[in-house]
Order: structure tokens, then C-alpha cells, then sequence
């Protein structure tokens, strides 16, 4: 809990490092991502683009810098990180379904869970106030608790429902992974992560390991959200979509950003040469 | 063709033909001592004598009890223990007491895994309990020694089953904001749990046959109950082939539900 950023930043970078033994991945990466934006990473493979994105919810933990979620700096071992990825929704390329769990079950899981544990955690510290309050003149108050296990389930098994039924796979929630269609799973992966409400949304890859004739649906939910105003950041190959969906592309090479700017100009004017090259080889 | 359909047969049947000539063989060795001493009879009517009318078959029954008992109870808190150290040994290595405790695990799986299970026993019961003040009755002993000794097992099948579970799922379920420990028993151990489900049968076939030896710190079990009655009646070959029949009806019986299981297990996966 060290800066507290006023205004619309969500993510922020600073210096932010990250090696693997003697290989530098990232470079010293500054950056910011601000409320509502729609940031797109694209750039040759190996650049760091994933890694980049892991370390933005610390599934990897940078080497060295501060990565800055609503003024807390995550990459610090002494902030909880669980409570932070709650509110940063990721989506893997290879959909990463709980395979042992139902449709239903994958997107209620996270939601169910944490609300319970805090549920938890607010009845212990009533308990103990209880037993304080025996020995006090003056009687602290208690926390209030409005909830309890099941309006908490009913409540996530209700949003679950809804956002199921917004992609059209109602029909599916008491179906396992394995029997989906690539791009079925994607959309529940989408949504699994949309029932925290996180307050941006990251993509590695969403459509790379799905069949050509699936991109289209997965492409049409991450626009849905864009329009919605969703902060996200994407890193896609799928140079027509970035054009279309977002608001600012970034282009990494060698782990750094090597050239950023709107759509418009890093499309039609790259100045940097690996940019234009890179841009030659996928156009 | 028709070498190869004789192939088939003999990789898909090699366990029942065994079992069948191993029953042939102790039917012959019956039928020796039959033909040799020409005193079956007598031995057939002292055997009955003792387990019949001196009521041997009560202990019998309290040995097939115990015997399941350690067997089972074993496998049970091995499940538990091996679990345990199983994941503690996947955590990332980042704090210090982690590090400890993964260097604690591996060194009670070297312990219980570099001795004789009888080793165990013996200095469980004799050295250990008594020292920590504890008076067990034996049947007890067995169990929490067995749990030990197991548990050191299994912790390295279930290294390999956690190890097989893909692992974006872990990344997954930390992704969404669930802890280390709550992405692993909601999600990475029930799938691990699946995988290893036929050798965990076979880890129970091996821990009944183990439990053997429990008679050397005082428990009933199979083992000891026919051990005794042959010391009683001074006679031991019937008794003895009982026995041996009696591991061999139980041990079959398990392995046949562990196929039956496998055979399941692997057509759901198919039908994924
Ligand atoms: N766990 C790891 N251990 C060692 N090297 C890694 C690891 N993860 C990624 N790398 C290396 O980091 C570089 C960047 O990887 P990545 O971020 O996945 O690139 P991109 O997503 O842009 O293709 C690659 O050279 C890759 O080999
Ligand atoms: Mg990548």
C-alpha cells in the first residue's frame, strides 16, 4: 500500500523486469493502462508479449520493478495477491476450464468461494468482538452480515445463468469441458472470468488454438465487452481485429515496447522498422 | 492371424491363466501330501477339530477383520498423508518454511520408504510409542504404522498424478484469485485423484498383502490366526493352505474391481 494513484489509472508499470536466469524477457517496461481503454500487444513471437500480460496479475512474478493495480503495487510478496486478481480477469489461449467441474460449477467457483471466505472472515471478527464487547463498558459494534452461504450461492448461480444465457449456452451448464466446441469454451472461459466484475480484463492469444470457423464468435464477445467500455488489454494476432477493437496498439520486441500509438498511426505510419517489418510479414 | 488373435488372448487373460495355475499348482501340492503321507484324514479331522469345534473360526473371523481394518485405515490416512506431502513438494520454493517442510518430506519418504515395513512396526511399537508415552493395543499400532509407511507411498503416486493434471488449470484457478491451497483441492487434486485411481487399487493389494506381518508386535490378523492354530494343533500344511487360499480369494477380489474400475475410468475419458 505504498503510491495511491489518483484518477483513471488501473495497471501501471514501472521499470518492469523480468528474466529468466541470464535471459532478459522484459526490459525495464514502463506503461500504463487507464480506465475504459483497449490496449492490443501485438509483435513477433518470443517477444514477451505473454509474459508481459502474466506479469500485469503477477502469475509471474516480475524479476524486478512495480506493477500498480489501483495504486498497490501487486508484484510486492507482502500485498495478498488473491484479493487483487479478483478484480483482473484473464483468458488463456488454451481456455483452461476446470475440467472437473460443469459449466455452471467453472463460473461460480471463484465467486462462491471468495465471498465465503469473506463471509467467514467477517463472523470470526463479530465472534471475537462478541467476547471483547463481554469485558468492555463501552460495547463495540458488529460488522453486519446480510449474507449467508446460500444467498451467496443463489446469488452467483443467478449472474451465472445470466451471463451463460447472454452467450446462448444456457443449455450447457451442467455440461463438462471436454464435450464443448474450442470456441464454446472460450466464451465460458470469457465469462467465467466477467463474474467477478473485474475491473479489466486480460487476453493471451484468445483465439489462437481455436479452429478458423470459431474465431468469429470469440472475436464478436471480446468486441461486445469492448463496446460495453471493459478495460482490457489483448495480445491477438489477428491484426484486423486489433485495428477494429482497440484504442491503442503496442508493439514489443525484445522485451521492450518497441513502437505504441493509435491504430491508425501504427498501421499506416510505423516509424520504427521493426515495426514495419513485423507489419510486412503479417499483412 | 490366428498367432496373433493367440497373442490378444494371452496379453488380455495372462492374469486370470495365472491365477488358475497357481490354484492348479496348490491343488497338486494337496494332492501329494494326500498321496505322500497317507495321513490326510487325520490331518483334515485335526484341522476341523481346532478351527471347527475348539471354534477357530471366531479368530479367523477376527483376523479378516483386522487385517481389513490396518488395510483399509492404512490406505485411508496414507491417502491423507501422501496428499499432503505431495503438494507441499509441488509449492513453489519461495519462503523459507516451505523449503523446510519439503526437506521434512523428503526425508520421511526416505525413511519410511528406505525400510523393511517390519523394521517399522517393530520400532514403532517397542521404541517409539512407549516413548512418547503412548500404550497402543496392537491392532492400533498397525494401522498408524501403516498410515506412515504408506503415506510415503502414495505421496510419490500422487506426485505423479498432480504432475500429469495440465497445468493451466492451476494457472487457471489462481488467475480468478483462489489461493494455493484452495486451487489445489477444488481443482488439481480431484483430477489427480482420478488419474491414479487404478494404482491406488494396486497400492491397497500390495498394503493388504504387507499386513502380514503384523503378528510380530501381537495383532490378529489372517497371517497370525493360522500361524497360531497350526502351533496349537502341531500341524501346519492345512492350515497353511488355507491361508495362502484365503490371501489369494481376497487379493483376486480387488484386483477385480480395480479392472472393473480402470475399464470405466477409461471409457468415460473416451467418450470426453
Ligand atoms: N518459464 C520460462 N522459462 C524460461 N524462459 C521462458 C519462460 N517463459 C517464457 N520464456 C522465454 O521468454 C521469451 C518470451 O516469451 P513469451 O512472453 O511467451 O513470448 P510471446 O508471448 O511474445 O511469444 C521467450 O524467449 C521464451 O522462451
Ligand atoms: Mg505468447
Amino acid at each position: 500500500m505504498t503510491d495511491v494513484h489518483k484518477g483513471d489509472i488501473v495497471i501501471e508499470t514501472k521499470k518492469l523486469t523480468k528474466s529468466y536466469g541470464s535471459l532478459v524477457v522484459l526490459d525495464s517496461i514502463d506503461e500504463v493502462i487507464l480506465e475504459g481503454e483497449k490496449v492490443a500487444i501485438i509483435g513477433p513471437s518470443g517477444s514477451g508479449k505473454s509474459t508481459f500480460l502474466r506479469c500485469l496479475n503477477c502469475m509471474e512474478d516480475p524479476t524486478s520493478g512495480a506493477v500498480y493495480f489501483d495504486g498497490v503495487n501487486i508484484a510486492d510478496t507482502r500485498v495478498d495477491i488473491n484479493r487483487q486478481r479478483e478484480h483482473i480477469g484473464m483468458v488463456f489461449q488454451s481456455f483452461n476450464l476446470f475440467a472437473n467441474k460443469t459449466v455452471l460449477e467453472n463460473i461460480m467457483l471463484a465467486p462462491v468461494y471468495l465471498q465465503t471466505r469473506r463471509l467467514r472472515e467477517t463472523r470470526r471478527k463479530n465472534l471475537l468482538r462478541r467476547i471483547g464487547n463481554l469485558f468492555r463498558r463501552r460495547k463495540k459494534p458488529l460488522l453486519p452480515v446480510t449474507d449467508t452461504r446460500q444467498t451467496i450461492e443463489e446469488r452467483a448461480r443467478k449472474k451465472a445463468e445470466e451471463l451463460l444465457c447472454r452467450i446462448g449456452l444456457q443449455e450447457k451448464r451442467d455440461s463438462y469441458p471436454s464435450t464443448l466446441s474450442g470456441g464454446q469454451k472460450q466464451r465460458i472461459a470469457i465469462i467465467r472470468a466477467l463474474a467477478m466484475n473485474p475491473r479489466v480484463m486480460l487476453f493471451d492469444e484468445p483465439t489462437s488454438a481455436l479452429d478458423p470457423e470459431m474465431v468469429g464468435e470469440v472475436l464478436d464477445l471480446i468486441k461486445q465487452l469492448a463496446q460495453e467500455g471493459m478495460t482490457m488489454v489483448i495480445v491477438t494476432h489477428e491484426m484486423g481485429f486489433a485495428r477494429e477493437v482497440a484504442d491503442r496498439i503496442l508493439f514489443m520486441y525484445g522485451g521492450k515496447i518497441a513502437e505504441q500509438g493509435s491504430p491508425a498511426e501504427l498501421f499506416e505510419h510505423p516509424k520504427n522498422p521493426r515495426t514495419q517489418q513485423f507489419l510486412r510479414s503479417v499483412l | 492371424m490366428n498367432e496373433a488373435k493367440k497373442k490378444g488372448f494371452l496379453r488380455r487373460h495372462w492374469i486370470d491363466i495365472l491365477t488358475v495355475t497357481v490354484l492348479a499348482v496348490l491343488l497338486c501340492l494337496l494332492a501329494y501330501a494326500i498321496y505322500e503321507r497317507f495321513q490326510f484324514a487325520k490331518k483334515w479331522d485335526l484341522f476341523l477339530e481346532y478351527f471347527v469345534e475348539n471354534r477357530g473360526y471366531n479368530r479367523l473371523l477376527t483376523g479378516l477383520q483386522n487385517t481389513a481394518i490396518i488395510a483399509v485405515a492404512g490406505l485411508l490416512i496414507g491417502f491423507v498423508i501422501g496428499t499432503l506431502i505431495a503438494v507441499i513438494k509441488v509449492i513453489p520454493p519461495y519462503r523459507k518454511p516451505t523449503r523446510y517442510a519439503q526437506k521434512f518430506c523428503t526425508f520421511y519418504v526416505a525413511i519410511f520408504r528406505g525400510t523393511p515395513i517390519v523394521v517399522q512396526l517393530l520400532v514403532g511399537y517397542y521404541i517409539l510409542f512407549p516413548i512418547m508415552g503412548l500404550t497402543l493395543p496392537p491392532v492400533t499400532a498397525c494401522v498408524v504404522m501403516f498410515g506412515l509407511n504408506s503415506g510415503a507411498y502414495i505421496s510419490e503416486i500422487m506426485r505423479g498424478g498432480i504432475n500429469s493434471v495440465d497445468a493451466g488449470q492451476l494457472e487457471a484457478a489462481r488467475a480468478v484469485g483462489l489461493p494455493f491451497s484452495a486451487s489445489m483441492r477444488k481443482i488439481v487434486v480431484p483430477q489427480a485423484f482420478k488419474n491414479i485411481l487404478p494404482t491406488m487399487g494396486n497400492e491397497f493389494i500390495a498394503l493388504v498383502k504387507e499386513t502380514a506381518v503384523v503378528g510380530y508386535v501381537g495383532a490378529v490378523d489372517i497371517t497370525k490366526c493360522f500361524q497360531d492354530l497350526g502351533s496349537n494343533s502341531y500341524e501346519y500344511m492345512i492350515p497353511y493352505l488355507v491361508m495362502a487360499l484365503i490371501y489369494i480369494v481376497i487379493v483376486a477380489t480387488i484386483a477385480f474391481f480395480v479392472k472393473w474400475m480402470e475399464r470405466r475410468l477409461s471409457r468415460s475419458d473416451r467418450r470426453a
